[in-house]
């Protein structure tokens, strides 16, 4: 059973049939494969990042460090997984010509608690992701899998979607602020402490050391070119498993 | 008065890429000879890094994507890439700024966008924005012309100078870089940009010796052999003139306007059309056959575009020189202008 053929389930059902839908008890080994499909697509086939080329605007702006793209994709992971949870929940409540709205505010919410928490507790990468925080409402990647996967599956499925595609993206981000990090600087985890505490401050490595930083790549255009070469690895290795 | 006609096709020498691109790398020779005598002979180092590197990369992504190696090498369009890049850059730059930026014009921006014939932007023009933004303190090391420099530079300390930073006995670039009396001289356009901002008209700062001292003689020598190399162009028909011209001329009207209302603050067209890289730029950068425009009237809606982004940024603009971003911005352009430009279809009505 493909993800496809949970959202057609889901979608051609009326509300009576949909939440006796629920009720129904899917044998094990297929929710087993579900899950299976759900993993696949949020990693690699239908990766927000470098497939659907959702969130760019994020995932471009701040990963000039790994820092950076950890705390952002962090940050994201938790909207979207529980974002996926509430609409999931609310989903036969909500009237279907005012779903988005409904959708907008309850990611708005999530994203000012996880901006709220930022603020408390990590005060530095707070300020230097600055905007990009409350921006993460308009990530269209958290609104899009809300409405093409929330609203139509139950919790449980809802949950390991935003997980997954969660994960996918962070992944992406991960990448390219690695590969950024490295490329302009020369390190690794460089500020690190200001995400996860004084403690983690020996992550930082230093790969080498340089008196002229290539500025490109910590700036936008750098950015650009990266993720382009990131999306052309990834169509390369697809291309070599079709061909196999 | 005899007229005579003849039946097409008119032009019978069809002169195949590797001509061309020779005929090319032919006409810049006067202008880098006039560098090099102006400037040292730091100018072949850079050039031959370049090429060596343009060429091992183009054979290396021939090879990755299974095409002929030789053709590709043969058409020296990665050697004139080479050669372009490396006349714009400051002579004295590091080995690895030329050898990246070669990597980059080559790599991404020629074969990523499908190879020769099929990129978008000017390789040898988006490898020098990549340096001049990437390493903005080698990129602007420009020296003075060679009898104004306080230490005199051997074929030796610039070889010295170009691989480890430092000449023979041990001066840096920046020590190179002053001159006799101690000022820090930089190209025109900068030493102007400087002046302005802090507060001195055009005029002061012409008067100045320090201006007179400074390369702006030189700056205009190698100019007008770029132009004598571009007329050699024009004269053996390698490239046309709509895009030379309408460029020149752009850049003639656009600078006399700020000009022409305030002196002080603007400069004289005559200076814009003889300092940094317009006579380059007018006859070799612009030309490229494959990221200009193609249609006649295409030609010169990109040559006065281009012409009014250049006199835009240097008057107003963060850079001192800005034939690279104009030709980038005008690239981009060149679809757009080309849909609008097509020639009518004869006989057919404009649908």
């Amino acid at each position: 059973m493909t993800q496809e053929t949970v959202h057609n389930t889901a979608n051609n059902a009326d509300l009576e049939s949909d939440i006796a839908a629920d009720e129904v008890v899917i044998p094990a080994n297929e929710d087993l494969q579900i899950y299976k499909d759900l993993s696949w697509q949020g990693l690699w086939k239908n990766n927000p990042g470098i497939v659907q080329l959702l969130g760019l605007c994020p995932l471009l702006a701040v990963t000039n460090t790994l820092t950076n793209a950890l705390g952002l994709g962090l940050a994201t992971l938790f909207v979207v997984i529980a974002s996926n949870i509430l609409i999931s929940l609310i989903r036969h409540h909500v009237p279907k010509a005012i779903r988005i709205p409904v959708f907008v505010m309850i990611i708005a919410s999530l994203v000012s608690c996880i901006q709220l928490l930022m603020n408390a507790y990590t005060y530095q990468l707070y300020l230097s992701l600055g905007i990009f925080i409350p921006l993460i409402v308009t990530n269209c990647m958290i609104i899009g899998r809300a409405e093409a996967f929330a609203s139509k599956n139950n919790v449980k499925h809802s949950a390991f979607d935003g997980l997954m595609m969660g994960l996918g993206f962070t992944a992406v981000l991960i990448l390219l602020g690695a590969g950024r990090e490295i490329l302009a600087q020369g390190t690794l985890f460089d500020g690190i402490e200001t995400l996860l505490g004084d403690w983690a401050s020996f992550m930082t490595i230093t790969l080498y050391n340089t008196d002229t930083s290539f500025l490109l790549a910590a700036l936008p255009p750098g950015a650009f070119i990266l993720m382009g070469l990131i999306i052309a690895l990834k169509n390369f290795i697809d291309n070599k498993i079709v061909n196999k | 008065m005899a007229l005579f006609s003849s039946t097409s096709p008119h032009q019978r020498i069809k002169r195949r890429t590797p001509e061309i691109m020779k005929m090319v790398i032919l006409g810049l020779t006067p202008g880098i000879i006039v560098h090099s005598y102006l400037f040292g002979l730091a100018i072949y180092v850079q050039i031959v890094l370049a090429v060596v590197t343009a060429v091992a990369v183009e054979a290396l992504f021939m090879t990755l994507r299974k095409r002929p190696v030789m053709s590709s090498i043969g058409d020296y369009s990665a050697v004139l890439t080479a050669i372009l890049l490396a006349i714009a850059i400051p002579s004295l730059a590091p080995w690895w700024v030329i050898v990246i930026g070669t990597l980059f014009a080559i790599l991404i921006v020629k074969h990523l966008y499908g190879g020769l014939g099929q990129n978008i932007f000017n390789p040898a023009m988006a490898g020098y924005v990549l340096l001049l933004i990437s390493f903005p303190v080698q990129m602007t090391a420009w020296l003075p012309v060679q009898s104004m420099q306080a230490f005199p530079v051997t074929f030796i300390d610039t070889l010295s100078l170009i691989f480890t930073g430092f000449s023979v006995d041990g001066y840096s670039v920046t020590q190179i870089k002053t001159s006799i009396d101690g000022f820090t001289l930089a190209t025109p356009l900068e030493t102007i940009r400087n002046a302005l901002h802090v507060g001195e008209t055009i005029s002061e700062t012409l008067k100045t010796t320090l201006f007179s001292l400074d390369s702006l003689q030189g700056s205009q020598w190698v100019n007008l052999a770029y132009l004598a190399g571009g007329l050699l162009l024009l004269k053996k028909q390698v490239i046309m003139w709509y895009i030379p011209v309408a460029f020149i001329v752009g850049i003639t009207i656009f600078s006399f306007i700020p000009f022409a209302s305030d002196p002080d603050l603007y400069s004289s067209p005559l200076f814009h059309l003889f300092s940094g890289a317009t006579m380059l730029g007018a006859f070799f950068i612009l030309t490229d056959p494959v990221t200009a425009s193609t249609t006649v009237k295409g030609r010169i809606i990109y040559g006065l575009l281009c012409a009014l982004l250049v006199v835009v940024i240097r008057n107003v603009g963060g850079y001192p020189d800005a034939v690279a971003f104009a030709v980038l911005l005008a690239n981009m352009c060149v679809p757009l202008i080309d849909y609008y430009s097509k020639p009518k279809v004869y006989g057919r009505k404009r649908t």
